[in-house]
């Protein structure tokens, strides 16, 4: 039966080409728009690091002092370097780093100066955040300790100082010193760039990697937000007040999770008990998906791009509401016929929306090419996150799932209508 | 022509005419909101900064080995001595964060020493005695910071207070609303006391509630060029790229290996240009949209008019047999058009604010103006005639003759 609905279906869209083509377009263009405000959601909103977002949470706390505190203000982001020196030490959870960015200039083999982003941290980084490693090997947390003049640095840069050769053990020149390459980064670029979402949320990982502690000894200059609470010479002294340095820890098991939040608690209960605070004072942990959903890293223009899309899709289905409508009742002496010659409402019904069924996977079929080229044009913005915009699988099914079920919604109304023609005046009146 | 006619033949059809209201309505709400977002963009991409753009390049230098701060700060005064020898260059300055660039310095600003008095968080700009003359800054009242004013950045470090400072109008307005706000005292490094009032400069970035665009301070630091940018003062704003090329010269000549590169040399122009990127992006995003969104409701128009036009064959061979003249057909389908447009665009009205409510709620957007309605309504009378004629033009074509055969 399906066959024979379907070569109907053929047939009737082949009697009226320019009104089956009108039909088509409208669905296709519905679709393509909102395909391609879909997937750029879909990469978006992704999980830049799906084996382990529920294990790495971002530590944040509101230790400000009393007078610099007011009763529903937002939890800062960063940590002082007091506090975020104190979890670490503590080492209460499985992985743990305390990190900031950082901008430098190193020389080139040629001589020529060149400026690189770089990422100062612990040794706990690479494990936590399943860094690989091309040539050679993160730093250890020894390393951490002495300050130690060591540099892990990224697979681009290493072509472009090194040739690409293992350069494990060369140096690097950096303001006067010179810090000893341990470790060369495989490929490994996490967007959005999660653990540190201030400085540019898309593109490649930083360039140099090298302790935290080392950076501070050798007064390397950090970017990223920095907030003081009173005046500070020296903002990144140990007991500076200020808030800059980023704090992610790795906690394997809810349980695990669930401690270090009391743990966090107690640390505090403890600082108001030495007497740094008075108010209630907050510290939390988020997960990296709970992270990047406080963050917005979805910008407000693209969910809007998708409503409109959604919202045009919408206006495309009315329009094809009408123009089945009108296909279908323009037919009407020829289902009065077959109505007459015993077919069931039932069956006008389904023939009907076989008939919508086929203009939407038409409609899925150009909207996925429209998609493409919509996919391309969003590729040609000037925004950091254009490179990564591509279209998987699952946003390949979904564009033919949304096709046909937006075309036999649109086919309902119609399909009614079609159905309810009486015979005998159908076939009177013709 | 009779409206009653039209609108008793219209209800035979009640289904498909409330479809193209509908999809007419909601064009028309879409469209409304999308020309208001694209207006927008527009004047927020044209937003005034107070800086003599066109005149203006700046150029970021990194530094290699920096060496000791007095040797920086000799190598500032060196450069300096340097770009202003060069032939197109009139003024440089050195300033701590540059309009569009990445760089954001903030102060705490308040009318009190007390810690727990209001503050507002307030963008600083720190630059030399050349400054405000290299970005064309005009003074609204008050005067320019004296040359003895101007302090190093170790003394800044050090934690000078008391600093003079000169703040732009819009912030004046809002610390002292109604009144002169030279001579007056604000918080911000300790005590400052206000010696001028700019006419404007804004933030180098977006920060903040809208209305704080227009807040900034300028504070009279010597700085050296690793804490900030030479900003050059252009005398041909035609010949600027010329000049890029002398500067990049000119530093390369003087003083140790430093990062010195056209990547990083820009003019305020091509950095305005790259700030607003993403909201020109936007508008054309949008205008795609409107044009798609027209596109598809003259099809949903051409499409039914064409069904009903087939449909009434006989009806229209039967009128023009009884003396309608082609005219007549055409205005009949033209005037069936506009009252179903008209019908569509009020409930339109209706759903432009009701869309409008839903985008001020969730993306901060104002209230539409009033003007934008009738734009639309326009829009989309203009477009259902123009939709409509084709197929009204094809119904006027229907000869009488056809009234004597049976269908």
């Amino acid at each position: 039966m399906f066959g024979y609905y379907l070569d109907l279906a053929l047939r009737s869209l082949k009697r009226n080409r320019v009104l089956t083509a009108l039909m088509v377009l409208a669905i296709a263009l519905g679709i393509g728009t909102s395909m391609t405000t879909l997937t750029v959601m879909h990469v978006l909103s992704g999980d830049p690091i799906p084996q382990k977002s529920a294990q790495l949470f971002r530590v944040r706390m509101d230790v400000s002092p009393d007078d610099h505190f007011r009763q529903g203000d937002k939890v800062p982001d960063n940590l002082t370097r007091r506090d975020a020196e104190a979890l670490l030490r503590d080492g209460k959870a499985d992985h743990q780093a305390a990190m900031s960015a950082g901008a430098m200039v190193v020389v080139s083999a040629q001589g020529e100066p060149l400026r690189v982003a770089t990422r100062y941290t612990g040794a706990d980084f690479f494990p936590m955040f399943d860094v690989p490693m091309r040539y050679g090997q993160a730093w250890r947390p020894e390393d951490d300790a002495a300050r130690a003049r060591v540099a892990v640095i990224s697979g681009d840069l290493n072509e472009q100082l090194f040739g690409g050769k293992d350069s494990v053990g060369k140096t690097l020149q950096v303001g006067g010193q010179s810090l000893r390459i341990v470790g060369v980064l495989g490929d490994w670029a996490m967007n959005p760039r999660f653990y540190d979402l201030s400085n540019g949320q898309f593109g490649n990982s930083e360039q140099v990697f090298l302790p935290l502690s080392t950076a501070l000894d050798l007064k390397l200059s950090t970017s990223g937000s920095l907030t003081c609470w009173g005046s500070a010479p020296d903002s990144r002294a140990p007991e500076a007040p200020c808030i800059w340095l980023q704090y992610w820890a790795e906690l394997d098991t809810p349980a695990k999770a669930a401690a270090y939040r009391q743990y966090l608690q107690n640390y505090i209960a403890l600082q108001q008990q030495g007497g740094r605070f008075s108010h209630p004072g907050l510290a939390e942990e988020l997960d990296v998906m709970q992270w990047l959903d406080a963050k917005g890293v979805v910008p407000s223009d693209v969910r809007l791009q998708t409503w409109l899309a959604l919202g045009f899709l919408g206006i495309c289905l009315l329009n094809t509401v009408g123009l089945l409508l009108a296909k279908f009742l323009r037919r009407s002496g020829e289902i009065g016929v077959r109505r007459a010659l015993g077919a069931s409402r039932r069956a006008i019904f389904l023939q009907c929306l076989v008939e919508a069924g086929v203009v939407g996977l038409a409609g899925g079929v150009l909207g996925l090419a429209l998609a493409a080229l919509g996919l391309v044009l969003v590729r040609h913005q000037p925004t950091d996150y254009a490179a990564y915009i591509h279209m998987d699988l699952s946003m390949l099914l979904l564009t033919f799932a949304l096709a046909l079920a937006s075309s036999l919604l649109a086919g309902l109304l119609p399909a009614w209508r079609a159905m309810q023609v009486a015979p005998a005046v159908a076939l009177k009146s013709n | 022509m009779h409206f009653r006619h039209i609108l008793n033949a219209l209800g035979r059809h009640r289904i498909a005419v409330a479809l193209l209201v509908l999809e007419i309505a909601f064009s028309c709400a879409v469209v409304c909101n999308a020309l208001f977002l694209i207006g927008n963009r527009l004047e927020r991409m044209q937003r005034p900064t107070g800086v003599d753009e066109a005149h203006v390049v700046e150029m970021f230098i990194g530094s290699v080995t920096p060496g000791s701060a007095e040797a920086v700060m000799a190598q500032t005064r060196t450069d300096i001595a340097a770009l202003r020898a060069i032939p197109g260059v009139a003024n440089v300055a050195v300033v701590n964060q540059t309009l569009f660039g990445n760089s954001f310095s903030a102060s705490g600003v308040g009318l009190s020493d007390d810690a727990k008095a209001p503050r507002i968080s307030v963008t600083q700009y720190m630059g030399d005695a050349n400054l405000a003359d290299t970005l064309g800054l005009k003074l609204a009242e008050g005067q320019w910071f004296k040359p003895d004013e101007f302090i190093t950045e170790e003394q800044l470090e050090a934690g000078r207070s008391g600093l003079p400072v000169i703040i732009t109008k819009a912030l004046a307005e809002h610390l002292f609303p109604g009144e002169s706000a030279v001579g007056r005292t604000i918080y911000a490094f300790g005590a400052n006391r206000v010696v001028g009032v700019l006419d404007r400069l804004v933030q180098p970035r977006d920060s903040g509630p809208t209305e704080s665009y227009g807040y900034a301070m300028l504070f009279p630091v010597t700085l050296p060029y690793t804490e900030g940018a030479y900003v050059i003062r252009v005398k041909d704003a035609m010949r600027r790229d010329a000049v890029i090329q002398d500067v990049l010269r000119t530093l390369k000549a003087s003083g140790p290996l430093r990062l010195i590169s056209p990547k990083y040399a820009f003019t305020l122009e091509s950095q305005r240009a790259k700030y607003y990127r993403n909201d020109r992006a936007m508008a054309w995003m949008l205008v795609g949209v409107c044009v798609l969104l027209l596109v598809v409701t003259a099809v949903g128009i051409v499409g039914l008019t064409s069904f009903w036009v087939a449909q009434r064959r006989r009806q229209i061979g039967i009128r023009r047999a009884i003396g309608a003249t082609r005219g007549d057909i055409l205005r009949y389908f033209q005037t069936e058009n506009f009252l179903i447009a008209s019908l569509g665009i009020a409930l339109g009205m209706v759903l432009t604010y009701g869309l409008n409510l839903l985008l001020m709620a969730h993306y901060e957007l104002a209230r539409l103006p009033g003007y934008y309605l009738p734009v639309g309504a326009l829009v989309l009378w203009v477009l259902g005639q123009l939709a409509v004629l084709g197929p009204a033009l094809r119904a006027a074509r229907v000869p009488p003759v056809v009234a004597t055969r049976s269908a």
